[in-house]
């Protein structure tokens, strides 16, 4: 007989215990609704019901998912204050009908503004790989909790990069999926023309379970598609099949250091990769992303920088405050900018697949770092590690971020890339990826 | 490269939306913006057709 559901979340509740502390991924341990959940599969198992596959399984979800009875903080402190959640997000509503298991939330970035966890209020998520170092964000706590292996399935949001930079700084599977794939109800927006939500998991099997169950239309969320689940579990058998693969350059190679070519590099070699394709338009979407998000997140929190600005996250409150003063004029630009270049880019896929670009242009750095060196100059960081994941948030593409196997090295993930509804290729190559030995997530030094 | 219109443009922009803004805090928005004016300018020099319209229902 397998271990039962109350066995394992008393085991997760003791390593988080005992590992949390040195990471800081969790601002909250629902230890309680864990135990009840748990039960609820045990009974459900000895009664004889067909089980999901994540029945009993642990899962953490970013804080800026509603989880009944918790203030939702979205990395902020001007939310605790604000009344506990009536009821759960609606992903969270699908892993509890899968019999997962919720045993808390997760630190975050103040309101998702941020690609490096490095919170003020609640502290920084350290990197499970090296604790000096930044988790990445702003779902720093899903990366590092999936990493330290706390919990099998973190879930989390990505506006501009947010799941796919820390699942590449922590060595970690991520998924970013379609724009409009998995409904948005019951969380903290951020920038509602695109806001994504998708899971993280350091087993790719792991992450296409909590990716399935999850699929399924949701009228709540005005942007969720009206579309039946498509599940991507046949995916995963290692065969690439006839995919036609190829590397992104221009944009997508300008912004790199060493460590991030090394890491593209490995994955084509490993996939027979031979063609380089490069999207024009990549600096113009990256560009556009960046003023729509600015603009819209600045006016999300006009009021939090009229009246509580003092308790507002000091590394991202001036940038809500320049957002909120972008002039319409450049807003409606970039979002007419994006519409031509999401056409460029629909062109690319009629002779390609699946097109693989890093995820992050370098590997964790320093907690405290002001300044990247990149191939193309020197840049702000907190502001920069999205310059790669930008311009595929910005046209809704499906994305897995695949963690690429360095031995040595300091984990970094490489984004595989799909024309929009087709998660299944973004598995199909991961899968393969992971086959060929090529990508896997690490396993930290921390349970030592 | 400072944009000299910018702090005008913060000062105004700022206190039509009701935002206070004063000393080290109005230097560092200043930089924020100017940022956000160098990345928005290949954005504003494309030239655009009356027919390139936004999404108004975004479907990727």
């Amino acid at each position: 007989m397998s271990e039962t559901a109350e066995a394992v979340v008393e085991r997760t509740l003791a390593n988080i215990a005992r590992i949390n502390p040195q990471i800081n991924a969790f601002t909250a341990v629902t230890a309680d609704r864990a135990r009840a959940e748990a039960r609820a599969v045990d009974k459900a198992r000895a009664a004889g019901q067909t089980l999901s596959p994540l029945a009993g399984v642990p899962y953490a979800v970013k804080n800026l998912f509603d989880v009944a009875g918790l203030a939702t903080l979205a990395g902020s402190k001007i939310t605790a204050s604000h009344p506990p959640a009536k009821s759960d997000a609606a992903l969270v509503a699908r892993m509890k009908a899968a019999g997962a298991v919720l045993v808390g939330t997760l630190n975050m970035d103040e309101f998702a503004y941020g690609f490096t966890t490095e919170n003020t209020h609640y502290g920084p998520t350290r990197n499970p790989h090296d604790p000096g170092r930044i988790a990445g964000g702003s779902s720093g706590g899903s990366g590092a909790a999936a990493a330290a292996r706390l919990v099998p399935v973190t879930l989390a949001s990505d506006t501009n990069g947010s799941i796919r930079v820390p699942a590449s700084l922590c060595g970690v599977w991520g998924l970013k999926p379609t724009y409009g794939r998995l409904s948005r109800s019951g969380t903290f927006p951020f920038v509602a023309c695109l806001d994504h939500l998708g899971p993280i998991a350091a087993d790719l099997r792991d992450l296409a379970a909590a990716y399935d169950a999850m699929q399924g239309e949701d009228a709540s969320d005005p942007a969720c598609a009206q579309r039946a689940p498509e599940p991507v579990g046949d995916s995963l058998d290692g065969d690439l099949g006839d995919v036609r693969i190829a590397r992104l350059g221009g944009w997508f190679e300008a912004n790199l250091t060493s460590d991030a070519h090394a890491a593209v590099d490995i994955a084509c070699k490993a996939l027979h990769v031979t063609r380089t394709v490069t999207w024009a338009e990549a600096a113009l979407g990256r560009a556009a992303a960046f003023i729509i998000g600015a603009s819209e997140g600045g006016n999300l929190h006009l009021d939090d920088l009229r009246h509580r600005r003092g308790d507002m996250e000091p590394l991202s409150r001036d940038r809500f405050f320049a957002g909120a003063l972008v002039p319409a004029a450049w807003y409606v630009q970039a979002q007419r900018i994006r519409a031509l270049y999401r056409g460029a880019v629909r062109a690319h896929f009629a002779n390609t697949d699946v097109f693989i670009a890093a995820a992050t242009p370098c590997p964790a750095t320093p907690i405290g770092t002001e300044w990247l060196e990149l191939d193309s100059g020197r840049v702000p960081l907190r502001p920069s590690m999205g310059l790669l994941t930008q311009p595929i948030s910005c046209i809704g593409l499906p994305v897995v971020t695949a963690p690429i196997v360095r031995p040595g090295a300091l984990p970094l993930g490489v984004q595989v890339i799909a024309a929009p509804w087709r998660e299944d290729l973004c598995f199909r190559v991961a899968a393969a990826l992971s086959a060929r030995g090529v990508a896997a997530s690490p396993m930290p030094t921390l349970h030592a | 490269m400072a944009n000299k219109k910018v702090p005008a443009y913060v000062d105004s922009a700022s206190a039509l939306q009701g935002l206070t803004l004063k000393g080290e805090e109005r230097d560092r928005v200043i930089l924020q913006f100017e940022r956000l004016a160098e990345i928005a300018a290949p954005l504003l020099a494309v030239p655009i057709q009356p027919d390139d319209e936004p999404a108004p229902v975004f479907e990727p």
